[in-house]
């Protein structure tokens, strides 16, 4: 019986037979259909809760939404956001500072849960870069630009999620 | 007297032409054949390879050849410069010196010389000494692993190979790489490949181990001595090391299609014999080499003793032993 086995291991390992089943499975992977997504040009799809660069919305009479309450600034994990604020003339508060540090954000999503105005948000964008140091600190103009530039995509995000919040 | 210095001089720059003729297509081989490797690996693994740079990414090797160009070559402090850079050039030297006595067709030969074989084998051993020389001359740990690996790994399969070798001068009664092709001459089954199958097996994995490529590449073992013995060289200095490996590969390609493959000769009688078929042929052996390099995890450096030792010398020996009694029965015309 053991003898019987040696025999065939012998004749298995002299055949190659164990390399060539290896070649043949490499060999058929050679035909198959690629998996590769080309990036510029493709992508893979996105959930509409895909969280990426921040954004600061305004109501649609153009009025920031902040209201100031640090609630994000609070949550924060990572401590990148930092808030300033003042009483305005008609006698609601209002941010003069919003910063994120890009480079500390986590983008763990807890500031726009925590947003009681749904006013900072994280957007699909997530090919962004910065060349210089002090790029990637986001202040409140930069993040209400994001904001205005992209509400089109951020409101209809919000509106798929709305239901399961 | 000065017609006689003319003549030498001219001779001189008629050789010297024939050697660019041969190194420079050579080069451009090497280029495309890393092209193709990661193309073809890429394929194996469900991937489309490089396909940016130009035309389906087949401006690649060049992007790649520039790149390196315009890196810094790095020396370690503590390393022997001289030798240091010497090993480089101990390298790629005999790749290409090899290729000399290697015949493209019936005439095309730079030197066709009578020792081919042995001028071929004698060159593919020296490019050990570039291997041992760059662990050494680094002075890193992982460098001098990695030639020691390499030295003890294409000292053990050179004896494997040579002994395959003489299976085919057997048959082929000549040392003489053309008189070897032209000894199979008469269609596909009067190559070498069938009475010495056994050989040619041998000879390729050999040629695998040879030339350091996976699944043998303990020489290199990325993930166990970071890059083996070119781990301290950077820029063109590494990219040498990177030519010789990939012009032995297509070296010791060629010499499998000349001495098993029929080399430049057709396999159906109604096509006739040319270039394209040896390059044909070289190509298979070279898809194979990548194919290996797709599909088998590297080997532990002790079975690897051992499959040189243990398994391919007394095969190895025993066929020779086979063939040479084949050839004292009436049976010796499959062996020539």
């Amino acid at each position: 019986m053991n003898i019987k086995k040696q025999i065939i291991g012998l004749i298995k390992g002299l055949s190659l037979y164990e390399l060539l089943l290896g070649l043949g499975l490499t060999g058929r992977y050679f035909f198959s259909k690629k998996v590769t997504i080309q990036y510029p040009e493709e992508k893979t799809p996105q959930s509409p809760r895909f969280r990426g660069l921040h954004a600061l919305r305004r109501y649609p009479n153009g009025e920031e939404r902040c209201i100031a309450c640090k609630l994000c600034e609070a949550v924060c994990p990572a401590m990148a956001i930092t808030i300033e604020s003042e009483m305005r003339e008609d006698n609601t508060r209002r941010t003069t500072r919003y910063d994120i540090d890009l480079t500390k954000c986590i983008f763990c999503g807890f500031c726009e849960e925590s947003c009681p105005v749904d006013s900072i948000v994280e957007t699909r964008i997530l090919d962004y870069h910065g060349e210089e140091r002090g790029d990637l600190l986001y202040n409140k103009e930069m993040l209400l630009e994001v904001g205005d530039q992209y509400e089109k995509i951020i409101q209809a995000d919000r509106e798929k999620e709305a239901k399961y919040r | 007297m000065n017609i006689e210095w003319l003549d030498i001089v001219l001779e001189s720059f008629w050789i010297l032409f024939k050697i660019l003729l041969i190194v420079i297509p050579l080069m451009i081989s090497v280029a495309y054949l890393t092209f193709f490797e990661r193309k073809v690996i890429g394929y194996m693994q469900g991937r489309i390879g490089p396909n940016r740079v130009g035309f389906y990414g087949l401006l690649q090797p060049i992007a790649d050849a520039i790149k390196l160009m315009f890196k810094e070559i790095i020396t370690p402090n503590k390393s022997n410069k001289t030798l240091f850079f010497l090993a480089p050039i101990l390298t790629i030297a005999p790749a290409f010196a090899a290729w000399a006595v290697i015949p493209f067709n019936a005439e095309l030969v730079l030197a066709d010389i009578n020792a081919g074989l042995l001028y071929v084998l004698a060159m593919t051993s020296i490019a050990v000494y570039g291997v041992i020389i760059a662990g050494w001359a680094s002075n890193s740990k992982y460098a001098f692993l990695g030639s020691l690996r390499s030295a003890a790994q294409i000292v053990s399969y050179e004896i494997a190979m040579g002994f395959t070798l003489v299976g085919v001068l057997m048959c082929a009664n000549s040392l003489n790489l053309g008189d070897i092709v032209e000894g199979q001459k008469g269609g596909l089954l009067q190559w070498y490949i069938w009475p010495l199958f056994p050989l040619l097996i041998i000879y390729f994995i050999s040629a695998v181990a040879e030339t350091n490529r996976a699944p043998f590449d303990v020489a290199e073992g990325e993930s166990e001595i970071v890059a083996g013995f070119h781990v301290e060289y950077s820029g063109m200095a590494f990219a040498v090391f990177f030519l010789a490996e990939y012009a032995n590969m297509i070296l010791v390609s060629m010499l499998a299609a000349l001495m098993f493959l029929g080399g430049w000769l057709s396999p159906v009688s109604f096509l006739p014999d040319g270039i394209l078929w040896l390059f044909f042929k070289v190509g298979i052996c070279l898809f194979f080499f990548l194919w290996f390099r797709a599909t088998f995890p590297r080997y532990r450096y002790d079975q690897i003793m051992r499959l040189g030792w243990k398994v391919f010398i007394p095969i190895t020996l025993v066929w020779i032993i086979f063939v040479g009694f084949m050839m004292q029965t009436p049976y010796k015309g499959m062996f020539h």
